[in-house]
């Protein structure tokens, strides 16, 4: 059985045709009209990639690999739209496409009164498109394309509410910083072509035992191995997408877009790609230990650092983003212990949860009138029950509590690490051990401010609703009681909260024990300690049980859980009392390690500066004004000196030409004799 | 008809100067339907060329041969290859949307300016289509004429400063040139190109000539350090001289190094090549932090036109290292084709940014970026055109912006991983100018009353974006049509970059 390509085509261009309509015919088709092309056209997606994925795995489908046309070909040298579908991507575009049309869903409710309502679905049916793009690419070029056109509408969405100063601000931020990785990645495509003659993924891979021994000369005296050059420029790449230290910093800022997309792009697809990526190419990665080791170190330096930065915000949506952060940091130290198909598990739980926990967030701040600042929530359990319970699953994934999904994910890449033996495990180990404490602290801190304990704010029904100024000075005073979200916002959370809290326990055994992934994912099996682990593993339902021991993991959530909920529900005056007690550790969490203002004042007043100096000195003082210029004024004064030459005075010229002779006569006094004589 | 084909397309705009100017000042709309109607003519006729080219074939075809000068060698002589149709096609686009463009927006002498927008697009066709040294020159010379006037009657305040710089600054490169054609005359006896291309010289002849004909190119490109009467001449140009100026007329000067520098002075460019692959870098990087700060929006599309040729450059130039030294002929296609697509893309793009300057100039009469702000509250279909802009100018895939860098960092990364990490820093700093600036215009508040009654583009202009917006669309989405047109020409001039000529 062979997979259809006119399938695979709907799939990718049923949201295209969406955004086109929803965006293009706007005022044509109404509001209405475009949420239900949007939404029709990723509903069609959806229920083809699952088709896809179940012929894949049960219907005896083979992986498919087909160009669709050709892009440019330059003799040998092909660039081509072209899809591979196999199990890893018909996963991921099943994830994307499932996540995608929930959020389009959701997107009916939270974003019921913005006037930029046909423009929003536009956006997010033209994100899912890009997104889709580079998950079935079969090839660097193609990756590449989709790769941008996902920042673009990152571009785009975080800027959505384009009179909003700090989303603009935050839009161009993610913008660059994204493309800091990409000038990494393109170099990375450009090392592939070079060591392995294609863009091709399929003949990439089979030429990929090429490799060692070939070396890219650095300076006259400096060789790099090739297989260590293209992996590293490339997870560079990877870095910016997934925001990876220490080009993180974009994903913060990044929520000043609607929550939805903070969702869908900034927490389940997107910010994945990275992650995906590095799965799709492990038969480079696995020829580089070195790649795989400084990919470990980043992302458990991410797994840890960004962690902490979540337990000190106030800022509902930052510390979810700080989670995200640490979180992708999980990820990437799975990808660098070789043990991809853990990472891309982890990706698919963390999928679900998180988008559910933004979606969530995004239910309290719809609650809230557009309030996210946690400290003046608080209570809001019996005002939205559905929000309540379901953000509790979407926590207890996230802390990885036993027989949640976020269990099976983020325990295997603990006990995986631990068994590693590659340069940098020993303190990836320790990152990632700890972080399940940090991400406790953050997750439990953020339930219990939310909808625990007291209320924090007071309802004041003379209140302006539309009144954004008061809003802004006092976020503490609602116009009315906060409630419950309607259907489209409650269904999607209820939808999410099932796979969040199962589907771990379901897929844990055939996606990381049974081959499942079979050729798309390769593994050096000399240097595998997923092998270690699964000889003790015997089924879902005992590592869930062996998981409640409180010696594991385990027993850090516990620690955390009995810490915040003394603090948060019982004593709340404690939480000062810690922040006074630990100020600079405090103030360092607070300023996120100055990364960001570093790197701002580095890059962005540097740049600025850097142009400024060109601008007066070199194009302005050298260039225009010596030699431009100057030449001109140099012109001027050689005619201005042999003007004054022309006198017009007769006895000038008279006397010129006596002193004239007299000198020819001298000369010819001089030298003649000795010209004559020659 | 097809047998003088290019002579038509060189003429036909010429000829239309001639009704249009009759038209007088009197009747301003009588000239502006005329000038359409022969861009129109001209249009449709270049599109003939493409049935009549055999591009599989490649070489120059669709030749004309006329006696010109007969006593001194000098002749009348036609030809085009893949490269010189597609920059035809784009000069005669072009034309059809600087009049579109200029419609109602140039009140004074309106039929003298459309006379010089004919009279600039025929000199432009005549460029492309000669394979006589001294022809090439008389046209190369020749569009100095229209452009002159345009910048020096229907420009800003500092038009006079301006037009001496640009006039000037080309006409020092010209002479340059024509010393150059007349040493090789010398050696010759013809001006024939193709004669030229097999005359062997040696590396000092080489390196003279080589010399020449740099400087004269390279202040046409322009390139760094001879650049700094573009942003001048830009600033002061009206729109339609702006258009052209960056979407064609720059492309003369790299055109020129591509049939004169690669061709007969192969071995000093080989030579030489490092020179120009820095010069490229520079303009890529330095060119890019002085866009940065710009304050007034012409200038910063002029300087990002400058960093963008610079991928042209160097693209061509490391093709000579690709061929020779590593003997890749397909790596030094895909820079070379690379540089050749970037020149068609760099004309659509630039074409369209300066022409959004324009739109937004009529209405609120400043350049200046600081005085908008907000501008999407107030155009929200403008802001559609010019964020598409936008984003191709930093070369975002799926635009025409995309294709030849791409192509020319893959290439450059076989010469040497550094180029290709320099070059392709252009991702960061191009991104960084461009979209300063967009979220400074566009995004925001509106904190100028004035930007607040500014109004939404009309049906015309709306068509001339439209057709950029199509353009660079087509070329980002589908290059192949454009690469197999111009394959089998840069095939060949990759090959006659491997010839050793001492």
């Amino acid at each position: 059985m062979v997979l259809s390509t006119s399938i695979l085509l709907i799939i990718a261009l049923a949201p295209l045709a969406g955004c086109l309509i929803a965006g293009l015919l706007r005022h044509q088709v109404g509001r209405v009209g475009s949420h239900t092309v949007t939404i029709a056209g990723l509903a069609l997606s959806t229920a083809l990639s699952f088709y896809v994925l179940y012929q894949l795995v049960w219907g005896g489908a083979q992986a498919y690999d087909e160009n669709i046309y050709t892009w440019f070909q330059v003799g040998h040298i092909n660039a081509s739209f072209g899809f591979m579908i196999d199990r890893l991507s018909a996963l991921m575009m099943a994830v994307v496409s499932f996540v995608s049309l929930l959020v389009h869903i959701y997107t009916i409710g939270y974003m019921a009164e913005d006037p930029g309502y046909q423009r929003f679905f536009s956006y997010i049916s033209l994100f899912t498109f890009s997104m889709l793009i580079l998950v079935m690419a079969n090839n660097f070029f193609q990756l590449f394309v989709g790769w941008e056109l996902v920042g673009l509408v990152s571009y785009l969405l975080i800027g959505f509410w384009f009179k909003k100063p700090t989303a603009i601000f935050a839009n161009l931020k993610a913008f660059l910083v994204n493309r800091v990785g990409d000038w990494g990645f393109i170099l990375g495509i450009a090392a592939v072509l070079y060591f392995l003659g294609t863009l091709d993924y399929a003949t990439a891979f089979a030429g990929a035992s090429t490799l060692p021994g070939k070396t890219l000369a650095i300076t006259a005296n400096t060789h790099w191995d090739a297989a260590t050059v293209i992996c590293i420029l490339l997870f560079v790449g990877a870095m910016g997408k997934s925001a990876q230290v220490p080009l993180h910093v974009w994903l913060p800022d990044s929520m000043e877009g609607p929550t939805p997309i903070s969702a869908l792009i900034h927490a389940a697809t997107m910010v994945t790609a990275g992650i995906f990526m590095v799965a799709r190419m492990s038969p480079l990665f696995e020829l580089s230990s070195t790649a795989l080791s400084f990919v470990m170190v980043i992302g458990a330096t991410g797994a840890l650092f960004t962690g902490l930065i979540g337990v000190v915000h106030n800022d509902i949506k930052r510390v979810i983003a700080y989670s995200t952060l640490s979180q992708l940091g999980y990820m990437t130290v799975a990808l660098g212990v070789s043990m991809y198909a853990g990472a891309v598990f982890h990706l698919m739980t963390h999928a679900f949860f998180k988008a559910l926990l933004f979606l969530g967030s995004g239910s309290v701040i719809m609650a809230m009138h557009h309030n996210q600042d946690m400290r003046y929530m608080g209570g809001l359990r019996k005002y939205m029950p559905i929000t309540w319970l379901t953000m509790w699953a979407g926590s207890l994934a996230l802390v990885a509590f036993p027989f949640t999904s976020g269990f099976y994910s983020k325990d295997l890449i603990i006990e995986t690490v631990g068994e590693s033996h590659r340069w940098g495990a020993n303190y990836a180990y320790f990152c990632v051990y700890l972080g399940v404490f940090v991400t406790s602290l953050y997750t439990f801190r953020m339930m219990y401010l939310t909808f625990h304990g007291k209320e924090r704010f007071s309802v004041d029904h003379h209140l302006d609703p539309h009144d954004e100024h008061a809003a802004h000075h006092h976020p503490e005073v609602l116009p009315h009681a906060p409630k419950e979200s309607p259907l489209v916002v409650t269904i999607p959370l209820i939808l999410l909260a099932i796979p969040s809290i199962v589907i771990g326990y379901f897929t844990v055994k055939p996606l990381l024990f049974g081959n499942w992934f079979g050729n798309s994912i390769y593994v050096d099996p000399a240097n595998n300690p997923m092998a270690e682990i699964a000889e003790h593993f015997t089924n879902a339902a005992a590592m869930g049980l062996h998981g409640i021991s409180l010696l594991g993991p385990f027993g850090l959530v516990v620690l955390a859980f009995v810490i915040q909920t003394y603090i948060y529900l019982f004593n709340p005056v404690v939480a000062d009392r810690i922040k006074r007690l630990l100020k600079p550790l405090w103030v360092v969490l607070d300023r996120k390690y100055w990364m960001d203002d570093i790197q701002y004042g580095l890059f962005a007043s540097g740049g600025r500066w850097l142009s400024h100096v060109f601008r007066r000195v070199s194009e302005g003082m050298i260039i225009d004004g010596a030699m431009v210029n100057g030449t001109v004024h140099r012109t001027h004064d050689i005619a201005r000196g042999m003007r004054r030459l022309q006198t017009g005075y007769l006895y000038q010229y008279a006397f010129a030409m006596i002193v004239g002779l007299i000198l020819l006569l001298g000369a010819y006094l001089l030298f003649g004799p000795m010209l004559a004589a020659q | 008809m097809f047998n003088h084909l290019l002579s038509l397309l060189i003429w036909l705009p010429l000829a239309g100067t001639v009704p249009v100017l009759m038209a007088g000042s009197s009747r301003p709309n009588l000239a502006r339907w005329l000038a359409l109607l022969f861009m129109v003519l001209t249009f449709v006729a270049s599109l003939f060329l493409l049935p009549q080219y055999n591009a599989d074939l490649g070489g120059m075809q669709l030749v004309e041969h006329h006696a010109w000068a007969s006593t001194i060698n000098v002749h009348y002589n036609l030809a085009v290859d893949g490269i010189s149709i597609a920059l035809i096609i784009l000069t005669t686009i072009i034309g059809v949307l600087v009049v579109a463009g200029a419609w109602e927006i140039i009140k004074t002498n309106t039929h003298q300016y459309m006379a010089a927008m004919l009279a600039l697009e025929s000199m432009l066709i005549g460029v492309f289509c000669a394979t006589d040294a001294l022809l090439f020159y008389v046209f190369f010379e020749a569009m100095l004429i229209p452009m002159f006037i345009l910048i020096g009657v229907w420009g800003g305040p500092r038009r006079v400063y301006a037009t001496l710089k640009f006039f000037i600054y080309t006409f020092l490169g010209s002479i340059c040139f024509l010393i150059g054609i007349l040493y090789l005359y010398s050696k010759a006896g013809t001006f024939d190109l193709h004669t030229l291309a097999a005359l062997p010289l040696s590396m000092t002849e080489q390196s003279w000539l080589f010399g020449a004909f740099v400087l004269a190119f390279a202040i046409k490109v322009p390139m760094v350090p001879v650049h700094t009467w573009l942003p001048d001449a830009h600033v002061e140009a009206p729109t339609g001289g702006s258009v052209y100026l960056a979407a064609v007329m720059l492309k003369v000067g790299t055109y020129g190094m591509l049939r004169f520098i690669l061709p007969i002075t192969p071995d000093a460019g080989m030579h030489y090549m490092w020179l120009i692959v820095v010069l490229s870098l520079v303009a890529i990087i330095y060119i890019g932090y002085v866009a940065l700060t710009q304050e007034d929006m012409k200038k910063l599309v002029a300087y990002s036109s400058i960093a963008h040729m610079g991928f042209v450059t160097l693209g061509m130039f490391i093709a000579f290292v690709l061929v020779r030294d590593l003997g890749s002929v397909e790596t030094a296609r895909l820079g070379m084709q690379g540089a050749v697509i970037q020149m068609i893309s760099h004309g659509f793009v630039s074409g369209a940014m300066f022409t959004c300057i324009g739109i937004m100039y009529d209405q609120l009469h400043t350049r200046i970026i600081k005085e908008y702000g907000g501008l999407v509250n107030v155009m929200p279909w403008f802001a559609v055109f010019y964020v598409l802009f936008a984003f191709s100018n930093t070369g975002l895939p799926g635009t025409s912006g995309f294709v030849g860098e791409f192509m020319v960092i893959l290439a450059s990364f076989h010469m040497s991983a550094w180029v290709a990490f320099f070059a392709a820093f252009t991702l960061v700093i191009g991104a960084g100018y461009t979209l300063w600036l967009v979220k400074r215009v566009m995004w925001g508040r509106i904190h100028n009353p004035h930007v607040a009654q500014m109004r939404d583009i009309n049906k015309r202009e709306a068509f001339v974006l439209t057709v950029f917006a199509l353009m660079i669309l087509f070329i980002g989405i589908w290059p192949q049509p454009l690469v197999h047109l111009t394959d089998s020409s840069v095939a060949q001039l990759v090959q006659q970059l491997a010839i050793h000529k001492l």
